[in-house]
This record gives C-alpha cells, structure tokens and sequence, in this order.
C-alpha cells in the first residue's frame, strides 16, 4: 500500500441515545481534525508534528471558529447530513458547513484540555502523552492544572529533559522553565462538567467516556438500568473525553498522541491509561496506536504495545492484530483505539458501544464514524 | 541496581525498602531539589489487578501503599499529594521526609550535581568507600539499587513487586519505569517481570511487557525472552531484570556491570551475585 494514513479519535463509548444532532457536531469535529492533519501531511510534516498539532487543536476549548466548508467523502452516510441511504460509498462531494460560532466544550472531540472531566475535589488533573515510532523517544506529562496545551508539554519532555515523564508539580515548573502557555486552572472548569461531577457523586460511580449532556439527562434515564460497570462501580454513559491521533507520514514513520482530562470523579491524583507508554499510547517502527476507555482495563491489558506486539512477534497484519487486541485482550465494553501501520493502513477498533473516529489515507478514503 | 528473586514473594520488597543501602524507602536518592520521591509497582499476574504509587514523601512503605491501591480502590495508580492523602485515609505509616534521606545520597547528589548528570542510582561509591577503587576500575558501578521481586507461590499463582527512589539528581516530578505496568514491573499467567535501570530506556522498550510478549506471541521460553529483551531491545548500561514463569524457571539477565541479585527455587537451588 504505502502512502500517509491518519486516525484521530474522541473517545470509546458512546450513549446509544445521544441526540442526532450531537451526533452531527460529533463528524463535524472529527473531520476538522483529520483535515487539519490532513493538511499538514500534505505539507510533508512528519508524523510526530502531525500527532501533536491534531491533538493540540483537538484539545482547544472556549473558541468561536468562523463559517467555514470542509469537503467530506463521507463513506458513512448515516453520520452526515447528506441524505444518502445508500451503503455505497457516497461519491459526491459533501460540503458541510461548520458552525459560526461553536463552543468547543460542547464538542465531544475538544473536551481534553478545556473542559477536561473533574476530579472527586472539583479540580482538573490532565495526562498526555506522544510517542515517535522511528526514534521510540516518548513524551509524557500527568497532573497538569494549568498548563494550556499537555500534549506541547508532552513534547517538550521529549525533546528538552533528560527524561519521558514529568508529573504534577514537577511537570509544572518545567512547563514554565519551558515558557509554554499557562493559564488560571479556572480555564479548563466548564459548568457542564461541574454538574457532571454531581451527577457523578450522587451516582457514586466514576464516569468514564460520557456522552450525555447534562440538559438531557432525562431522556436517558431508560438506559440507566444497563449500566456498564466499571472496577465493580456502575458508570453511566457519557460523551467522550481523551482525544488521540495516529500518523504514518510520507516516509513511513509511525507516530502516536493522546490527551485527556481522565475520569469524572476520579480520585486526586489518578493516573490512567493516557500517559502510559505502552497502555494508552505507543509507537514503533510498524505501527502507532492511541487508545481511550476505561484506563484502567487498558492498562492491565498493555493494550497499545499489544498491538505491536502482536504484529512483530506474530507476523500477523494490524487489522489482525487490533482484532485480537481489542476482543481477546481488553476486558469487554472497556474501550477502543486506532492504529496505522507504516505501510499506510489506518483502522480503528473497539469493543464499546461505539467510538468518535475519522481516518483517512493518501489515496482519498476518508471515513467518519460513531458506530459500528 | 539490585533485584531479589524470592520463593515466597509478599514481604521481601517491604524489608528491602526498609534498608538503607537500597536505592528504596529509607536510603532513596534523591531529586535535584534534595528532595525524596519514592514509587513502587505491583502487579498480580493470576488476575492481572495491580497497583502503583509516584511521588511519595512521607510514606514508609511505598510497595504496601501500591498493594492498598491495587486492592482497595476502583483505580491503579495514584500519584503525589492524592497518593500521600490516600495513604493518610488508609491509615499507612508515614514519616518526616527526612527519614529517607541519608548522608550518603546528599553526598551522592552533590557528586552529580558537580558532573551535571543524572545517575542510575550512582555511578561513584560515596566518598570514603572502601570499594572506590573497584568501583572506578570497573567503569562507574551501581552499588545500591531499585528493589524488585517476582515470584511463583505453590499455587502456580505469579506476582511481580518493584520498589525505588528513582535517578539520582532527577528533576523534581520525574516518573520511571517502576510504577509503569508493562515497563518496569508486569506479571500474567506465563510470567513475572521486575526490571531496573535507567527507567527512561526500560519506559521505551516496555521491558517487562515484552519478555511476557514474547513467551506468549513467539514460544520463547523465558530465558530466551528475558535475553533477547536485554540484549537486543535495551541500549547496552541500561538495564536488568529478574522474572520467573509459571513452571519454575528464572532468569535473572543484564546489560550493566553487575546487578545485585538472588533467587531460590522450591527443589533447594540458590544463588546469589552481583556480576556476571
């Protein structure tokens, strides 16, 4: 195959009652991304500044984008707005059109960074991490609070410090040695989250890929008897919050990034599976991966390195191998993660009830999708 | 570095943090700020259920504070001043900050801060060492170490346990290997793993995870894994590692000059060395 392929996700697990029009903002947001990593491989940028600048901007809050028109091959009819009913991949050009002004917090895909889920103490603890595939050299940063942009900082672990993690306090005071962008942790606390948090408590569970905006709390009510159990504590269902993105550039380098404000509710001071090398993300000279879900069954099941794992030590293709790592390794309804191999192939998968995901590839495939 | 094979798991890494001539617990190196702080791993390779602290100060026993997170709440890994809370709510011993630190690591700080590195432990002996002269002639060696232990109960049940106090002259916040399941400490059905060394090279071969990967996905027998790991996936000073797999065997291999070791088996084998 060959050629540049691109995944970026927003999240495993997805409130099978989310409004349509939730639903459409969802494929709105995923395609800018992917077109904005798009763009930058067009311009020859290799795979690690390709991750970190779709990250980045994913993890963007509180901005009002102008009018703008993306085109879309949208081979999922179901997600756009195109009135197709077809299962043919839709060959005509679909101009969506991206809100004027669009509150990114609202957004399911720009919920890491600003309007990162809270804590059981109401503050914000951020986790990223990037790892390029051709070097192995990883980046990684947990506990932030003020640090506008973890997965800059993520990065700047991995080309300036001595070092491939850097954690609270510590990850604070090299994020200003380092000048990057600080702001008051204020910036980050949205109200939808601060009454997540109280839903959450008054559940007492621990909310994990939410997908539910707290005015419609009620029309999912029905659904709140199937609760998906979580560490043996029942979670409801939510929209999304850890953003990631794999890259194989031009040149067949692999790269993976992904941030995230972690769990609602979660304990100060946990760490999930987001800036664990390995886990949450990892990346070598076949493939990249980035996954999301519940941290802790990632965590147990190693399940980025896995991946790898399985195609360099099995010989077998990375369709193949996600396959096997997402249905025979990852405990069932924990989470999802895309993966791109350094021959141009991009695939997502998940074992929850849907994930936020676009890919696209070289060769003009690009899809975006919520579901099976 | 040093790392313990044992054949009854459990206890051994609480009793090497205890002791200051570990680079765990009491006997920690320090950060660039003079400072303490400790984390520990441990992973239960029957249920895969682990636990793991970062950034501890006051806590005497890091690798029992993991085992309590392991057990004791919906989480893996808690970190800094939400592991010390936790450790305050669950009602573990902690102690002033100062009982980790010994003149030896304030000594060993200052050595590095007047190379302007960051160590594996420490390549000089404190000053005064009788060994010193051996130490030099033999390139720089690690005299105390990161503490790790694996083992296999009668049961067949495997458990993996690590314990440090991370890189001498670390910057203050600096996460390694240790506390990161699949890097420095894992364990499943065919085998447990404890690796030390330099946590960011151990971080990026995802050691611990790829000896187990390579028994399950190629056949390797655990010597063969566990060698192949060290050799070809870890850049050469780098790293060592204990495992033991479900039928028994161990291997204790390592890329730097010597590695503090020990390991015992139920048939009344037992060895202990420090170089190859």
């Amino acid at each position: 195959m060959g050629g540049w392929a691109i995944a970026v996700h927003g999240g495993a697990g997805i409130d099978p009652s989310l409004p349509l029009q939730r639903q459409e903002e969802a494929c709105q947001a995923l395609l800018s991304a992917l077109h904005l990593g798009i763009s930058a491989l067009r311009s020859a940028s290799s795979a690690v500044d390709v991750v970190e600048l779709v990250v980045l901007e994913s993890s963007k809050g509180r901005q009002k984008r102008s009018s703008g028109y993306w085109p879309c091959n949208c081979f999922r009819p179901n997600c756009c707005p195109c009135g197709s009913n077809s299962l043919d991949p839709c060959l005509w050009i679909l101009w969506i059109r991206f809100g004027s002004v669009r509150e990114l917090e609202l957004n399911p895909l720009f919920n890491s960074g600003c309007g990162s889920a809270l804590t059981a103490q109401g503050t914000v603890e951020m986790d990223a991490s990037i790892m390029d595939g051709s070097t192995r050299k990883c980046g990684a940063v947990s506990g932030l609070s003020t640090v506008k942009n973890p997965i800059s900082l993520a990065r700047l672990v991995m080309d300036k410090s001595p070092h491939a993690y850097l954690a609270f306090d510590g990850a604070e005071a090299f994020a200003r040695q380092h000048g990057a962008e600080i702001v008051d942790t204020s910036f980050f606390i949205i109200e939808e989250n601060v009454i997540r948090l109280k839903q959450a408590k008054e559940a007492k569970s621990i909310q994990f890929d939410y997908r539910l905006p707290s005015k419609g709390w009620d029309t999912c009510a029905s659904e709140a008897e199937q609760m998906v159990q979580m560490n043996g504590v029942p979670i409801s269902l939510y929209s999304p919050e850890t953003v990631g993105c794999v890259v194989v550039d031009a040149l067949g380098r692999c790269a993976a990034a992904t941030s995230t404000g972690g769990l609602i509710n979660k304990m100060c001071g946990r760490i999930g599976d987001s800036p664990l090398i390995g886990a949450g993300t990892y990346a070598c000279n076949i493939c990249a991966v980035s996954a999301t879900g519940e941290g802790e069954a990632i965590i147990r099941a190693t399940l980025a390195r896995d991946v790898a794992a399985l195609m360099e030590f099995k010989g077998i293709s990375l369709k193949e191998a996600v396959d096997c790592a997402i249905h025979e390794r990852l405990e069932d309804g924990k989470g999802g993660l895309i993966a791109v191999s350094n021959d141009g192939h991009v695939i997502c998968g998940f074992n929850t009830t849907g994930m936020f995901r676009a890919l696209a590839t070289e060769d003009g495939h690009m899809e975006v999708g919520l579901w099976d | 570095m040093c790392a313990f094979v044992f054949w009854e798991g459990g206890y051994q890494v609480r009793e090497l943090e205890n002791d200051p001539n570990f680079n765990a617990g009491r006997g920690s190196v320090l950060t660039s700020q003079g400072t303490v702080e400790m984390e520990a791993c441990i992973m239960d390779g029957t249920t895969m259920k682990c636990g793991a602290v970062s950034g501890l100060s006051t806590v005497v026993n890091a690798i029992s504070l993991a085992r309590l997170v392991m057990e004791k709440t919906p989480h893996i890994y808690l970190a800094f001043d939400g592991a010390e809370a936790f450790a305050r709510e669950q009602g573990v011993e902690t102690v002033d900050p100062n009982h980790f630190v010994t003149p030896e690591n304030i000594e060993r700080l200052e050595q590095a801060k007047e190379a302007n590195r960051v160590q594996i432990d420490f390549t000089q002996p404190a000053k005064g060492d009788i060994r010193k002269e051996n130490a030099e002639a033999n390139g720089g060696d690690s005299q105390i170490g990161t503490v790790g232990c694996v083992a296999l109960d009668s049961h067949g049940n495997l458990a993996s346990a690590t314990s440090t106090g991370g890189l001498v002259n670390k910057m203050v916040g600096r996460i390694g290997d240790t506390p990161v399941i699949g890097a420095g400490t894992y364990a499943n059905s065919y085998c447990a793993v404890s690796a030390t060394g330099k946590g960011e090279a151990i971080i990026k071969a995802t050691v611990a995870r790829e000896v187990a990967a390579l028994m399950e996905y190629k056949g390797l027998s655990l010597k063969e894994a566990a060698a192949y790991v060290i050799e070809e996936k870890v850049a050469k000073g780098n790293a060592g590692l204990v495992a033991v797999s479900a039928n028994g065997e161990v291997t204790m291999p390592f890329n730097t000059t010597g590695m503090f070791r020990a390991c015992a088996t139920e048939d009344g084998h037992s060895e202990i060395s420090i170089w190859n």
